[in-house]
């Protein structure tokens, strides 16, 4: 299955990743409309100190904690793909707590939000990626 | 602090609609142009140190950011045009020489854009490359000048080592130091990938790269830096520097706190210490002396590799060609006056050399009278900017074309000229590491193969127009050039009539 991986070599710290993943998952047209006087709070994020920096985003394990520890069935593996039924999830937060990378945060018009590889918005396939400058996050198989 | 007698050249215009404050602008921008200002929640921006490379406009997501020339202006003066009044600032301040990069920037005349290429109608007919054969490739280095057979009349080869090329393309010098580590590992993952050579620079060859050795030519300059047996062997020619087009009679410096690391290693120069090239070879004089490097090179290595020596184009270039295709070397290249560099004084780089266009016709034409044209094969640079003037260079006499700017360019340069800073913000000429990791081999290897892929179409696309379907058969055939708006003396020197007659 094809997923998004990160080379930290390429890495640059410039944060594209996290603005093209809040305009890929807002469904407007526009960044700037999407965009303009708002605090993001991307599906991918930036973790940096000094010269190293790397994306961190949901890996879709194989056998992901988040999924195994949901009270309501609202976390699923469809394909691959963890996705979140926003109609079950009552908002327990077990999964934020339960995600070992980070990856699942509470949402900001959804109770939580986490990347589906933009299978769940108009995109399609990781928008992230394909903002990203230098292929520091890929979308392959491995 | 004084008085600041100079004004910025460009400013920063940022489009506030579209600014979405996500500050990619202030973390690319290594001469800190860009900052946040948390009170007002805006970016601002300080022009004073915008070098116009455009790697903030590139990356802006929503396009919010432009570069544009400042309007502030002098008193208009067309002798003491600002240029001239802001350099004479700059050197009253410290008392230093100008430097500059890249080629020179001047209204000189260009004259491939005064050539016209010929095509074929009716009475010959022009070749469709998509469906018929058309060759590119070329050979370099000395022709044998007769046939020779065995006693049962089988051919003997007598072919001198030399070149194979797909397409008569190959990336000039640029050595490792000038550029970075990135830069070098695209140019020479590009040459193999697409059947052409890279050229090493005199800052030696770094150990990675001896894996891409059949697509590298190795060079031997002043300095002799990194040159040692193994080296020599490693690549496919070896090419002596004799000079560079940007600054011909100059030599070189890269400073000591460029010289670190792998540059020391490879250069095998101590860290921190200066890497300095001569202007001359101390040990070449005269054409003899180089007849002795030529063949210590090929003794070296066992007669094996063609030996390239590069000038830069000057104002006797045609007697200096003609004394080097008779010193025993494989191959003349040729570097005109508007070749790039990393760092040239700018007196120099501005006014020092001549047009590739007319060295090349003149260098061709005089080696030609002389019966010694097959003793070499000629590689011109100094500005080859696109497939057609690789065409009209073929056509005016040369066997294959060097492109260093243009391969820049596909890898992301944006020619604002500040190499000599060491701030690359696209990771091309630059060492420091942050900055290094920006050009990522992988995508510019891919962009320069995309590059001599497309200029290897559009040579076959001009090349079957004219009727002609192999590059040996447009090699300096001058017909089919003709020239507009140049002078008598001109069309002359060129060798070349005007569109028209």
């Amino acid at each position: 299955m094809k997923r998004v991986y990160v080379n930290e070599q390429w890495c640059l710290g410039c944060h594209l990743c996290e603005y093209y993943c809040a305009f890929a998952n807002s469904n407007e047209t526009d960044m700037v409309k999407a965009l303009k006087d708002i605090v993001i709070h991307p599906r991918i994020q930036i973790e940096q100190k000094d010269n190293i920096s790397f994306a961190v985003s949901c890996r879709h394990c194989e056998e992901p904690l988040c999924v195994k520890g949901c009270i309501t069935g609202a976390l699923s593996i469809n394909e691959g793909v963890i996705s979140v039924d926003q109609n079950k999830c009552i908002g327990c937060f077990t999964c934020i707590l339960c995600c070992p990378y980070g990856a699942i945060s509470a949402g900001d018009e959804s109770i939580i939000q986490k990347c589906e590889l933009c299978t769940n918005n108009k995109h399609g396939s990781p928008h992230c990626v394909k903002g990203c400058p230098n292929n520091a996050i890929v979308f392959e198989e491995r | 602090m004084g008085i600041n007698y100079l004004y910025q050249e460009y400013e920063v215009s940022r489009n506030m609609d579209r600014c979405i404050n996500c500050r990619v602008c202030e973390r690319q921008c290594a001469n800190e142009v860009h900052s946040f200002d948390k009170d007002k929640n805006i970016m601002r921006s300080d022009d004073v140190n915008c070098v116009n490379c455009h790697r903030c406009v590139a990356l802006c997501p929503t396009r919010a950011l432009k570069i544009v020339k400042t309007d502030h202006t002098f008193k208009e003066n067309a002798n003491w045009r600002g240029s001239i009044i802001n350099e004479i600032y700059k050197q009253a301040e410290s008392g230093a020489v100008l430097l500059s990069s890249m080629g020179n920037p001047n209204n000189y005349p260009v004259y491939f854009d005064k050539i016209l290429l010929n095509a074929s109608q009716v009475t010959n007919p022009s070749i469709d490359p998509l469906r018929e054969p058309m060759e590119t490739k070329v050979f370099l280095g000395s022709k044998p000048k007769s046939i020779q057979r065995d006693k049962d009349g089988r051919l003997i080869n007598n072919l001198s080592c030399g070149i194979e090329l797909s397409v008569p393309i190959m990336f000039s010098a640029m050595s490792y130091g000038s550029i970075s580590y990135n830069a070098h590992e695209s140019l020479a993952r590009a040459a193999k990938e697409a059947g052409i050579l890279y050229n090493t620079g005199e800052g030696g060859l770094h150990k990675d790269f001896y894996q891409y050795g059949s697509n590298t030519i190795v060079q031997v300059a002043s300095g002799r830096f990194g040159v040692y047996k193994d080296y020599l062997e490693a690549g496919a020619a070896i090419e002596i520097k004799m000079g560079q087009g940007a600054k011909p009679g100059i030599g070189g410096h890269l400073p000591g706190a460029k010289i670190v690391g792998d540059i020391s290693k490879t250069r095998m120069v101590p860290e921190g210490s200066d890497a300095i090239s001569p202007a001359p070879h101390h040990d070449i004089y005269s054409i003899e002396d180089l007849r002795q490097l030529v063949y210590s090179l090929k003794e070296t290595t066992n007669y094996k590799k063609p030996v390239i020596v590069k000038i830069a184009a000057v104002h006797n270039v045609a007697a200096i060609a003609s004394g080097i295709a008779r010193s025993g070397a494989d191959i003349i290249a040729i570097d005109g006056f508007r070749g790039g560099t990393g760092a040239a004084p700018t007196r120099i780089r501005d006014n020092v050399g001549i047009p590739i266009e007319l060295a090349l016709a003149s260098v061709d034409q005089r080696l030609r009278d002389e019966g010694i044209r097959d003793n070499v094969s000629i590689v011109v640079g100094g500005s080859i900017r696109n497939s057609s003037d690789i065409v009209k260079a073929i056509a005016l006499g040369a066997d294959c074309v060097y492109i260093g700017t243009a391969a820049l360019l596909a890898l992301g340069c944006h020619l604002c000229r500040s190499c000599q800073t060491g701030k690359c913000n696209w990771g091309i000429a630059t060492q420091s590491p942050e900055l290094v990791k920006r050009l990522n081999p992988d995508i510019g290897f891919k962009r320069l193969v995309n590059l001599v892929g497309a200029w290897e179409h559009e040579i076959k696309e001009m090349m079957g127009g004219m009727g002609i379907n192999s590059i040996e058969s447009l090699k300096g055939n001058r017909l089919m050039l003709r020239g507009v708006g140049l002078s008598e003396k001109e069309l002359q020197i060129l060798g070349i009539k005007h569109a028209g007659e």
